[in-house]
Parts: structure tokens; sequence; C-alpha cells
């Protein structure tokens, strides 16, 4: 019997079945349970790295030992660990070794929309694009048996709607793979300038080969409906053109996102009258049909914004609409909201109050930049406040009395550490706010090096993130609740005058981990109507005809409120 | 014939267990499935949205706009959002439940109102519930999501003993009982 099965969970099965043994991955919305599910197969090393660059050199040395090895990410991922790839597609492999890279396009959770597939076209490796989860099953065994036969990394490409769809698949036994003999051979394996020219030229040989393979391989499937429109696509966007278009035109789906088969589509493309190229994002396949001299028709129509649908491809092919009902009047919109009891509310309350220019960073903090709070000044990347703090204080030395950094415990270690190293070193006034909810949150609860806990769940070192920063050479450390908004509020004043740099650690575990334990909901005995507590952004706290009134199902007792309110209207259980 | 649910509602409401309970009970039918969810970001309290579409072959995961068969809102400002996903003739199963987003809460929007009224008079076919009501009859709150199932499976075809085991299958042990019962509710109402 098939199992439905969610894309994500399919490629770790996918590496479970192809018999891999090393697993290191970095958080990221959609790509995270992949590796989540992989740590379910005992048979499978699986561990969650500090960041993406270190997950892939994990990866390419257990490749290098003669293992199978895996490492996934989203997309912005790959851009921290593209530094290894790279020079791994001139290396090559030992054991297979394959990537998955999850792209956002819509950007339900990113901060960008980046196509990943450059990424393949410029590190010169072999990226795959399946779209539903079985193909995410076969493809990934299918990548193992690439990466072997043509000696490089493979990279499976998926995107949010086939990371996070269920579908069926059809499971098989493990492949027991044993560890390929380990050769020392420094002419594949140390890419010094000598060696790397002769491995580029071993690269480009690679390509051709590839391609050549790709003109046949089964991953690229021509569905001929004998009509006079064809479409060529891939991925998710295969699966909306298929149900809006039916057999009233036929396809080429491209399984083989890099390299693109030539002969292939010359030879699809003779065939129709009108060939039309459907991809999310960017004209990939497109331009690659311009080069050839094909005449097709893609990004004119279907644009490189956010999410494709059968919607816009029905209405922009056929011209058909569905016909629907819509709501009479305008419908507020519900952004996502920082949760009732979440410990980051009261340092953004704090700095919003003292009204501090705040630099942040990736995680659910961001969201400190959502009114009411309308905290958070700039998010670039993972790690960028750090070393954005450092920058704006030395454009403006004068601002930094009223400028903090705020990073979460896990983007701490993924890449604030090192900006942190040039605060000290570099020697700015700058104050930095570790926000340490003892967990990765935003990508769903999962251990990071200061946590002490790993991936499989076992009791493992815990980095000492007061110690590590006086190390670094930052001589005032603090510690604050920050469900004590006073203390919270001080620290911050107090670090901001400070004439050195500072870090102030905040912590307390996110309200939504399962060890917390929470005291009975508030009540507000009576309101005065000073709606002081409305200016938390508390989604427990509604105003009801200017009463502030609390859900008591969602009011977790942080007590925020509490010391808010100008009347003392709202009764405190006690901070546990 | 495709058939395609929508479930929507507010991020942390349970839409996710509802869909999987779905998913398990379809999947006993022998026909292909597909269920498309939302991790991340969108879940901190904001606008979730899940699809289930079942039938002889499923192509797209997601629900375009005049395409659903059936909308299970667990909110009603999420019901107004979502009615043009929609198909004519197609049914909306509503939870009473009203929960303020946060530019109600900040006094920039106002909470439409008599929404349900609203809907009604476009000629749709909905029905409402007040599943928390329900569901803290059963036992707690967090069990809205299952009652909804209840009112869900009088109108889907699936036997209520296929909607029992989905329950054992998804749903932590100690609390197979409480949802059992919030079940019940939701089907007697």
């Amino acid at each position: 019997m098939k199992k439905l099965m969610l894309g994500n969970e399919a490629v770790a099965r996918g590496l479970y079945e192809a018999g891999v043994t090393v697993v290191s991955s970095y958080p990221g919305t959609p790509s995270t349970e992949i590796t989540e599910f992989v740590a379910n197969y005992d048979e499978i090393k699986a561990e969650w790295a500090p960041n993406e660059k270190v997950a892939a050199e994990v990866a390419f040395g257990a490749s290098f030992a003669g293992a199978r090895s895996f490492f996934g990410m989203k997309h912005v991922g790959l851009n921290v660990a593209a530094d290894p790839l790279y020079t791994a597609a001139y290396t090559g492999v030992n054991g297979g070794c394959v990537l998955a890279v999850a792209d956002d396009p819509g950007m339900h959770s990113s901060q960008n929309e980046q196509d990943s597939r450059h990424h393949a076209i410029a590190a010169k490796v072999p990226m795959l694009e399946p779209s539903d989860s079985e193909e995410c099953l076969f493809f990934t065994k299918k990548a193992y048996e690439i990466s072997e036969e043509f000696d490089t990394p493979v990279i499976i490409r998926l995107s949010t709607r086939v990371s996070h769809s269920q579908s069926l698949c059809l499971l098989s036994d493990r492949d027991e793979i044993s560890n390929k003999p380990y050769v020392k051979n420094p002419a594949k394996y140390v890419m010094m300038p000598a060696n790397a020219k002769n491995r580029h030229v071993f690269v480009e040989e690679r390509t051709e080969k590839l391609r050549a393979y790709a003109e046949t391989s089964p991953l690229n499937q021509t569905i001929d409906n004998n009509t006079k429109i064809g479409v060529i696509t891939a991925g998710a966007a295969y699966t909306y053109a298929a149900q809006a278009l039916g057999d009233n035109v036929s396809y080429l789906k491209l399984g083989f996102a890099n390299p693109l088969p030539v002969k292939l589509i010359e030879n699809f493309a003779k065939k129709y009258e009108k060939i039309y190229v459907i991809e999310e994002l960017d004209g990939i396949i497109e331009s690659h049909c311009i080069n050839l001299g094909i005449n097709v028709t893609g990004k004119a129509l279907f644009g490189y914004l956010g999410e494709l649908s059968q919607e816009i491809i029905a209405d922009k092919i056929l011209g058909e609409k569905l016909p629907f009902d819509e709501f009479s009047e305008s419908v507020p919109v519900r952004p996502p909201v920082m949760c009732a009891g979440c410990p980051h509310r009261g340092v953004f309350y704090a700095l919003s109050k003292n009204k501090v220019r705040v630099s942040g960073d990736i995680g659910c903090y961001t969201l400190g930049a959502s009114a009411p709070l309308s905290s958070v000044d700039t998010t670039l990347c993972m790690g960028a406040s750090v070393s954005g703090l450092h920058g704006m204080n030395l454009a403006d030395p004068d601002g930094a009395s009223k400028t903090v950094a705020v990073i979460g415990d896990s983007t701490f270690m993924h890449s604030g550490i090192t900006g942190l190293v040039n605060i000290a070193y570099n020697q700015t006034n700058s104050t930095v706010i570790v926000l340490d909810n003892s967990i990765t949150g935003m990508t769903g609860h999962q251990q990071n090096p200061s946590t002490g806990i790993n991936l499989k769940g076992d009791v493992t070192a815990a980095v000492n993130i007061e110690a590590l920063v006086k190390a670094i050479g930052i001589k005032r450390v603090r510690v604050v609740d920050p469900y004590n908004l006073a203390e919270t509020e001080a620290a911050i004043v107090e670090e901001l005058a400070a004439p050195e740099s500072s870090v102030i650690i905040s912590r307390r575990p996110c309200a939504l981990l399962q060890y917390v334990k929470h005291i009975p909901a508030l009540e507000i005995v009576v309101c005065n109507g000073c709606k002081m507590c409305l200016k938390l952004g508390c989604p427990a706290i509604s105003n009801k005809g200017g009463k502030a009134e609390i859900d008591r199902t969602q009011c977790v007792g942080c007590g925020i409120c509490s010391e808010v309110c100008r009347f003392g209207c709202i009764k405190n259980g006690g901070v546990n | 014939m495709i058939k395609s649910i929508m479930i929507v509602g507010v991020g942390g409401q349970g839409t996710l267990l509802a869909s999987r309970l779905i998913a398990n009970v379809l999947q006993n039918k022998g026909v292909d499935v597909k269920v498309s969810e939302v991790h991340g970001m969108s879940q901190r309290g904001g606008s979730v949205v899940t699809y289930v579409k079942y039938g002889e072959k499923v192509t797209s995961p997601v629900i375009n706009r005049g395409e659903a068969d059936i909308i299970i809102a667990f909110e009603q400002l999420e019901a107004a959002r979502y009615v043009s996903y929609l198909k004519k003739g197609g049914k909306m199963i509503v939870s009473t439940q009203k929960i303020d987003p946060m530019p109600v809460i900040t006094g920039n929007a106002f909470y439409p109102e008599e929404i349900i009224e609203k809907i009604k008079a476009l000629g749709i076919d909905i029905t409402a519930v007040d599943a928390l009501e329900s569901a803290l009859q059963a036992g707690s709150a967090k069990a809205s999501n299952v009652v909804l199932m209840g009112v869900l499976s009088k109108v889907m075809d699936a036997p209520i003993e296929a909607w029992m085991k989905a329950i054992e299958e998804c749903v932590p042990a100690k609390f197979i009982d409480l949802n059992k019962k919030a079940f019940d509710l939701g089907k007697n109402i």
C-alpha cells in the first residue's frame, strides 16, 4: 500500500532507502522536516549543524571518507553553503553526496525569492527537480546513482508546495551500502591551483556528459497529447499546468533542472505550433530555449513574482476563469504575530519605548518589526544584525548609544559569533542583545548548539553564551529575564550608555516549549481603559469597546501586561 | 472528478491536525490524495490555509478561487476572507468563534459584523456551529478542530469507523477519548 507523505518526508525516505549514513543540516522553512524525519532512522547519523556551511562540509567530508551523505537547507541557506559547494563541484565525491535546497516562491516564510537553479548553473553541478512526494523519493535515490556515476554532488531542488504537500508514495527496503574504500588522492581532493586547474577540465567534460545523460533520462518526461500547443515546465509548476490545461496541451516535464537537455527540447518544440514555458521564479528554461533559437512564450505572460497557480495558467493561456462569490466588505489582514507569552515581547517593548534603533535578524523576533511594537529597523540575513550594527556604528558613532542588534540563540550560533568577534576586534561601542529562548523557534523548535540537546534528543555539550562572549573580548555581559520589564529596560538603558561594547542575554525559553509551565491566565479586574496593554501587541489581549479583555484560552500568564497597566488592573498570579 | 476541501483558520487553531485526519480517512478509500499545508512564519497567529484534494488523479496540490467543494472555517473572519475560493454551489462550515487580528486589536481596522448572514446573503450554503462550546463540553477548547471534523463527516462519504481510526492514529493516546467525544458532539450538531 502507498503511504501519504510530505515531500520532505519522502526525501528523508529516499535517503534511507539509498543507504545514506551521514546527514547534517541547518533548519530552514520549507526544508526543515527532511532532517527531522531522517532523525527517526537509527541507521543514519543525523545532526543539526550550527549553519549550512558547516553542514555542507560535514557531508562532503563524509563523502570523501566513502559514505553516502546529505545536507539540506532552504534557498538562502545554500548561499551560506555555496563556498564548499562550488569547490566540491571540482573535487567530486567518493561516496555519493546529495543536497536538497527548498525555494520559497511567494515568500511564505523567507526574506527573498531567489531561484536556486542559478547556484546549480554557477557551481556546474546537476540539479533535479521533483514535482510531488513520489518523485521526491524516486529522484533522491536516483541522485545518488548520478552522484557516484558522474563523480559530482547533486542538488535536489524543492519548493514550498513540493516540500509541504503530502502525496502517496510507494516504499521500498533500504539498500545497505558499505563505505567506498578511501584512497589518498591529492590531485582530486586537494584543491590548490595546479590540481584545481585539472579538475576544472574534468568539470566541463562532466557537464557535457551529464547533458547527454539528461537527453534520455527518465527524469525528463514527454507527454504527447497530439495537440497544437506544447508546454515546457518543471516542479510544482507542472502540477498547476496539468490541472489548468489537462490534455489540451502536450508537456515536456523537465526533472533535470541542470544541465538542461538540448535535442530533447528541440525535438519537442518542433512538434507543436506554439510553445509555452511555465516555470516559477526566473526564466531559466526560457532563456535556454531562446539560446537554442526556439520561439517560446513564458515570462512575458507569467512574470517573475510569487507562486504560479492553475488559476493564473488557465487565465493566461486559455482565457478561462472560474466563477466565484466575494465577501461584500473589506476583510482586515491577519499577519503573523509574536505568540502570547513570547519572551521577545518585553525586549521589543522596552526598545520601542526608548526609541532605540534596532538592527534585526532572522527568526520569530523579526516580528518585532510589526505594529504595534514596530521596533526592528533592518533585517537582511542570518547574522547581519551583529555585523550590521558594527557598520551602523562606524558610519554614525553618535547613534551608537541609541542602536542595538537583536539576534536569537540559534542565529547567534549560526553566524552571529563572527560578527561579535568583529565588534570586539575593531572596537565600536556596540550593544548586542541575544534573545535566548533556548530553541530554534520560527522553524518549529529545533535544538541548536546552545541548548544542550542534539537532533536525536540526546544530552550533549551546550555552548555557554556568557563565557563565549567574554572569551571574544566583550567585558560587559549581563543576563536579564524579559518577563521582568523593569530589569530588562534598565539593562538596555545602562548598556547603551556604557562607554564600551556590551552583550545583554535576554533569557527565557520559548512559551510554546512543552516543558515550560505556565501560571494560570491573567484577569482584568476593572479596566480603566488606559490601553497601555494594547501597545504590547499580545494576541491574547483585545479591545472590546475601549476596554481591554484577556482571552484566557490564549493567555499564559507572562505578566508583562500587568507591568505596563497604569492602574494595576491586571491580576497577576506571579511569574514562576 | 476531483473533490477539494479547504481548511482555513488562525495559526494555532489546529488546522494541520484537521487536514491530517481528513487525509487519513481518504487514504483508505483507494483514491489519489494530496494535502498541502503551510508551516513556518504564517503559523504564528496568522491566517492559515490547508488544502485537501482527492479523486482519480490529483495534480496541483493547491486550491484556487472558485474551486473548493467544501470550506471549513475555524473562525468567522477567515470564512469571509476565503469565500471566493468556494465553488459555485459549494458548502461552507463555519465555527462561530471570533479572533481579533492585530490590526483590529490596535484599532487600525474593524472586525466586520454579521459575517455569517452576509455570506448567506450571497446564496451560499453555510452551516454555522459553536465548535468552541462543544469542544469545551468535550473537555478542551483545543478540540474545536475535531468538533468541526464531526460536522464535516456528515457531508463526506466515509464511514464513522474510518474517522475513529484516524483519530486513534493521529492524536496522542491520552487525548483520544476526548477527541472522539468532540467528534461525536460535532456529528450530532
